[in-house]
């Protein structure tokens, strides 16, 4: 399989410090990577850099010809000065039709909020917006920043689940970047362990046994393991009878 | 039609108005407002350069101002904060520009009209530096308008989407040189901001999206570029701050009409 998206040896500063050192990755067509990592690992960072908002100090990004973009921010913060609905926020950068706008907000479960202002939906809502928009263009890529930030857990296990609906129904690849462990963990074909430099990478059995995804989050994961094991088991036997 | 002083005042105004309007709608939304008091103090010293060189009062504005706006463009660049350092520019340039304007040998000028506006001494020529300048700000803003608003919202929804927000701002940057400009005669340096800002300001009370706040800004502004001018001749007043003094009127009644529609 042939990367989409590639990134070579980035080395990253925020201000004078250096947040990304070497940092090499790449994404195949349709397939789900999830970056994990401790706040300040430049997780968001690293993102930035792949989409082209930051320019790496050293390191090279290449995008497959003509890749579309889905971004979903952490947060988006639009002036209050600025009125601006549902609607038409969903036509940046490309304008779509009525059907294909209010397609996209069922596919991600934000139905009937089409003529709404921004400004007044909950911070659920929003998101569905933002991953809306997102993949109105289609995209060849899904990223999402820690996109489920601000959903209670009960709200952001829907969002995964939308997400997972979203990407059957595009079969794009999608990667993301998240502190949810357990969660993003079972949904990943392979999980990037982040921390200023790759600590390990792999499927998710062998990050989260290794030493180093270990020592980063500590004991503090160890519900989250085992949760995790019994889909290893789960995974394994699928493999075998493969 | 045009030899009548007043048409000519009213046209002019007019013509400022449109323009300020719609890419004033910008300066609200990125919270440029300093930035535009920069550009616009900065007019003075591109007076005081015309009058020594005796050219175009537009041609030295014009020029300080594009510096001005590069010099802002490549300083916002740097990451911090640049909230102070534009403060010691907009007022920095507007008193070496009074110290420059009063330097100048053999010349009596009017200061007042550069700092609050002349538009009733406009003369044709001036009218069509005006129209062709507000014309150009509206043909860009109409041009970059997706990307540019892409980029207010966040530039990095416009990055991931192929745009280069960076190069968008210097876009907006250098319409607010060319606003100022043309607003210079109108308006006056002083109140060139007020001319973006207020009618934006009025304009959010109604609009549901950018584009309604953006046309309906460059209306109110037009209007009261319409009421200013006539009212400026009935009370005697200087026509610059009458004109934003009517713009102000508009922004309270709506404000106070958008309270009375959504109790908060």
């Amino acid at each position: 399989m042939t990367a989409i998206l590639s990134a070579t040896g980035i080395t990253a500063k925020h201000g004078r410090n250096t947040v990304l050192r070497n940092v090499d990755l790449s994404l195949n067509a349709g397939e789900i990577v999830t970056i994990v990592g401790p706040n300040g690992s430049g997780k968001s960072t690293l993102l930035r850099v792949l989409i082209g908002a930051l320019k790496p100090v050293k390191g090279k990004v290449t995008h497959k010809d003509g890749l579309r973009i889905g971004y979903v921010p952490q947060k988006l913060h639009i002036d209050p000065t600025m009125p601006m609905t549902v609607r038409r926020f969903l036509d940046l950068p490309t304008p779509v039709t009525d059907d294909e706008a209010v397609h996209a907000l069922c596919t991600c479960g934000a139905q009937g909020v089409h003529s709404q202002q921004m400004a007044s939906l909950s911070g659920g809502q929003f998101q569905r917006v933002l991953l809306a928009r997102a993949i109105l263009g289609r995209p060849d890529v899904l990223m999402l920043d820690e996109a489920t930030q601000g959903l209670d857990q009960p709200g952001s296990a829907r969002f995964y689940q939308q997400i997972d609906a979203v990407r059957r129904d595009l079969n794009c690849a999608v990667l993301m970047v998240s502190h949810e462990l357990h969660v993003v963990m079972s949904a990943s074909d392979r999980v990037i362990c982040l921390n200023g430099h790759v600590c390990c990478e792999g499927t998710p059995d062998v990050v989260s046994a290794a030493p180093a995804y270990r020592e980063l989050f500590g004991t503090g994961t160890g519900g989250a393991l085992a949760l995790y094991r019994h889909e290893h088991d789960h995974h394994h036997h699928h493999e075998a009878a493969e | 039609m045009l030899d009548d002083f007043m048409v000519r005042a009213t046209l002019a105004a007019i013509g400022t108005a449109i323009s300020a309007g719609g890419l004033g709608c910008f300066v609200v939304w990125r919270r440029m407002a300093y930035f535009g008091d920069a550009t616009a103090h900065a007019a003075i010293l591109g007076v005081a350069l015309a009058l020594l060189f005796g050219t175009s009062i537009f041609l030295g504005v014009g020029f300080i101002a594009f510096l001005m706006a590069v010099l802002i463009f490549s300083l916002s660049g740097k990451g911090q904060s640049v909230d102070t350092l534009l403060g010691v520019l907009a007022h920095g340039a507007l008193a070496l520009g009074l110290v420059a304007v009063t330097m100048i040998p053999n010349q009596r000028i009017n200061l007042d009209a550069y700092l609050f506006g002349d538009v009733l001494t406009v003369t044709r020529g001036d009218l069509g530096i005006i129209w062709i300048g507000a014309l150009i700000v509206a043909l860009v803003l109409w041009r970059h308008w997706t990307a540019l608003l892409t980029s207010t919202v966040s530039p990095d929804l416009a990055y991931a989407a192929g745009m280069n927000p960076r190069r968008e701002q210097l876009v907006l940057t250098l319409l607010l040189a060319a606003v100022v400009a043309v607003a210079i005669k109108v308006v006056g340096a002083l109140l060139i901001t007020a001319m973006l800002i207020i009618p934006a300001a009025a304009a959010r009370n109604f609009a549901k999206t950018p584009e309604q706040m953006a046309l309906l800004a460059s209306a109110i502004a037009a209007l009261a570029a319409l009421g200013g001018v006539r009212l400026s001749v009935v009370l005697d007043t200087p026509v610059g701050p009458t004109i934003n003094c009517v713009a102000t009127a508009i922004f309270a009644v709506g404000a106070v009409s958008g309270l009375v529609r959504r109790p908060a």
